[in-house]
């Protein structure tokens, strides 16, 4: 009885800034401009298949490249001195406490012509602008979501008794086994919220592709932010849309990190 | 005697380990032979959990050789080892069930599908799993994954099997019937069983040999018999079953002296008038009315056991345990018989009583009657008394002029609990600093294997000036 009284300004919480919000997408989705009933902003809508499509496409590609090269790292970090792991995880840490469009102008001043990058590479005779592509954006993304895989799957990784891999040893396992048989099937919880925590943020994110992409590399999270200053019903539709997107993603995801654990 | 002629399957020779600048294993050799159930017991702190992890592979000794079937195999990891353990948290595979867990150190040699099910099959009825395969190990409880983890070590066929207190975790009965359990797997299977515990009843019960150890050495190897009959020394005595252990002195051959009384016993070669430690099983103690004991007491307590009673007698200031059929009434007076051959003699621990130091005065103050000496790097104040600064000075410390300082605030920090023994008086505590022992008596059970603060109580201590001519002895 206790715990319910205390769960209730938490519930109030929720229902305001939560609950109402969403019912007011909601409406907002199914209502045309003079205030009625209608499905057109999600005709409306429609247009921005493509960007979309594309939208999600760098989001997954973003998540999946920061998997790949977040679980080596995550690993390693485990396999470092207490004392060494904690400062290097705060080093990846500190970035995140810069401001997230400074970190972006510091990408378009080392991708951007007459560059860091491009006088080194000049240097060996390639010319050219790395700046306004696709792969400046999932560059971006990949820079900005790294820390949000690495955690997850540590905290998982470190939390993986000792005990069991010198079991796995004692029964035979060389390092690789004891990789393939423990540590990576006990992480996958870890990899799963990594997917998770990059995937949704990346799926939604603007301003990135503004600033690193080019005129094609508009993101549906840009879009959002563009159109909802002129028409609010279109833009609440779109961002309904994506939510499901988002949501049946998570729910195939879960699928898949259970069938895992259990095999 | 059969042992000895069986072949020696693994061998420590002078193990030395040390982690961290603290010697946990202080040179110790061990021959195991092949089908032997050897349980190495001691206290925590002592060094046998570590010396199971040598011979599994876990930790590479700083000197001397593990010798496994003739060959050296020092720093050969674990998994190139034909030994399996059962680790003390079990460490069962979390997200394999139970027949995966069993199968994983056969599906590692790769061995044919139907021979890992024929093998895991037969081993999950021997310890009693038949249809739990699908089981998850998280499901189980504590005696079913402890028989999955012997199951998981065994199939894998091993010359040895390491069991790290592998029944800690279960309750009094479930461990009593695992111990008969696996003393009957270990000799249905033919195996070599390396058992860790601290619990000394485990060890008679299950094993072939006991090895006993106490910070970082061997103390005693023998049979279960030998162990308990014949302690060497006070420590395995108080370690194994219940004694009461006595200060005593060794008049002569077959003479002993304790209590205040001599006492006929039949053990010899420990010299003239030679202090000794002395142990009497309390059930070897005969109770008979006061005029035909050889001592005599008032009884405090009694308390039934069952079996037994177990009386605890006043014999001036020394408490004696005593277990018998019969019960004598409480503030009654008895006497008590020992006959010759269950008095056992054992030589002290430490070589003296009185802690002597003897040192240089480095400051002083005639006023202010002190002075202070350097002990192992700390400066140690002694008021009350006076020397004059530079003087060589004896100071005789008796076990009673040691306290431990509860604070962290003592003369000598960092100090070493050894062993604490009771002798019917007291516990004499043996502690060990940077650079010599201390023997210490105390009315409190100290735990041991920690570290403690020690303080000095000069008022009870004997100062002497030691002539600049003599030559210091000891």
């Amino acid at each position: 009885m206790k715990s319910r009284k205390l769960s209730i300004p938490y519930l109030i919480w929720m229902v305001i800034f939560t609950m109402i919000p969403l019912v007011m997408i909601g409406v907002t989705a199914f209502t045309d401009k003079d205030g009625h009933f209608s499905f057109e902003p999600f005709i409306n809508a429609f247009q921005y298949t493509n960007v979309f499509a594309k939208s999600l496409w760098i989001a997954l590609l973003s998540t999946a490249i920061c998997l790949v090269l977040a679980y080596p790292l995550a690993y390693i970090i485990t396999k470092m001195k207490r004392s060494t792991q904690n400062t290097v995880i705060m080093l990846m840490m500190i970035p995140m406490w810069m401001n997230f469009l400074l970190r972006i102008y510091a990408w378009i001043i080392l991708l951007q012509k007459n560059g860091p990058l491009d006088m080194a590479l000049s240097l060996l005779g390639i010319h050219g602008t790395y700046i306004g592509n696709t792969a400046a954006v999932i560059v971006g993304m990949v820079y900005e979501y790294l820390p949000f895989m690495v955690l997850p799957i540590y905290t998982v990784m470190s939390k993986i008794d000792g005990g069991l891999i010198e079991a796995a040893q004692d029964l035979g396992s060389n390092s690789f086994y004891v990789f393939k048989k423990v540590i990576f099937p006990l992480s996958i919880p870890g990899i799963i919220s990594g997917i998770t925590m990059v995937f949704v943020p990346s799926a939604s994110t603007f301003l990135v592709s503004q600033y690193l992409g080019g005129t094609d590399d508009i993101m549906i999270g840009d879009v959002i932010d563009k159109i909802f200053w002129t028409d609010q019903n279109t833009g609440a539709a779109i961002s309904l849309v994506l939510m499901i997107f988002i949501f049946i993603f998570l729910v195939i995801m879960n699928l898949f990190g259970d069938e895992e654990a259990i095999a | 005697m059969e042992q000895n002629q069986a072949k020696v399957i693994v061998s420590l020779k002078d193990i030395f380990v040390r982690f961290d600048g603290e010697v946990i294993l202080n040179h110790i050799n061990l021959d195991i032979h092949e089908k032997e159930f050897v349980t190495i017991l001691g206290p925590s702190g002592c060094g046998k959990t570590t010396t199971l992890r040598i011979i599994g592979g876990f930790i590479e000794p700083e000197s001397g050789d593990v010798i496994f079937d003739g060959k050296k195999i020092n720093s050969l990891p674990p998994n190139k080892r034909n030994v399996n353990t059962v680790f003390q948290k079990y460490s069962l595979f979390p997200h394999l069930n139970v027949y995966d867990n069993v199968a994983f150190g056969l599906k590692l040699k790769k061995l044919p599908k139907d021979e890992i099910k024929k093998k895991v099959t037969k081993m999950l009825a021997t310890v009693d799993l038949k249809g739990y395969e699908k089981r998850s190990v998280a499901k189980l409880s504590g005696g079913q994954q402890q028989r999955v983890a012997i199951a998981r070590a065994l199939v894998c066929d091993p010359e040895i099997i390491l069991l790290d207190e592998p029944l800690g975790a279960l309750d009094l009965k479930l461990r009593k019937s695992m111990q008969l359990e696996l003393k009957e797997i270990q000799r249905q299977s033919k195996k070599t069983f390396i058992y860790v515990t601290h619990d000394q009843e485990e060890a008679l019960t299950m094993s072939d040999r006991v090895v006993v150890m106490n910070n970082g050495v061997i103390e005693q190897i023998g049979t279960p018999e030998d162990i308990y009959n014949e302690p060497v020394n006070a420590f395995v005595a108080d370690f194994i079953g219940e004694a009461n252990i006595l200060n005593g002195t060794m008049i002569d051959d077959c003479r002993i002296k304790i209590l205040g009384r001599e006492l006929e016993c039949v053990d010899k070669g420990f010299g003239k008038n030679t202090p000794v430690d002395v142990v009497i099983r309390p059930e070897d103690i005969i109770i008979t009315p006061p005029e035909k004991g050889q001592l005599t007491g008032i009884v405090e307590s009694t308390t039934f056991k069952g079996v037994h009673y177990e009386m605890s007698i006043r014999c001036g200031n020394c408490e004696i345990l005593v277990q018998s059929t019969r019960c004598a009434e409480i503030g009654s007076e008895v006497g008590m018989c020992v006959v010759p051959f269950n008095i056992q003699i054992m030589n002290k621990l430490l070589p003296f009583y009185n802690n002597i130091i003897e040192t240089e005065v480095t400051y002083s103050d005639e006023d202010g009657n002190m002075f202070e000496f350097e002990l192992e790097g700390e400066t140690v104040t002694v008021n009350g008394v006076y020397f004059k600064q530079g003087e060589k000075i004896r100071i005789t410390l008796p076990p009673d002029a040691l306290s431990l300082a509860g604070d962290g605030d003592g003369d000598l920090p960092d100090v070493y609990i050894e062993s604490v023994v009771y002798k019917g008086e007291h516990n004499e505590i043996i502690l060990e600093s940077d650079e010599r022992k201390w023997l210490m008596l105390s009315d409190v059970d100290e735990q041991v294997a920690t570290y403690v603060h020690l303080n000095f109580d000069f008022s009870k201590a004997d100062f002497e000036v030691i002539d600049s001519t003599e030559k210091t002895e000891g």
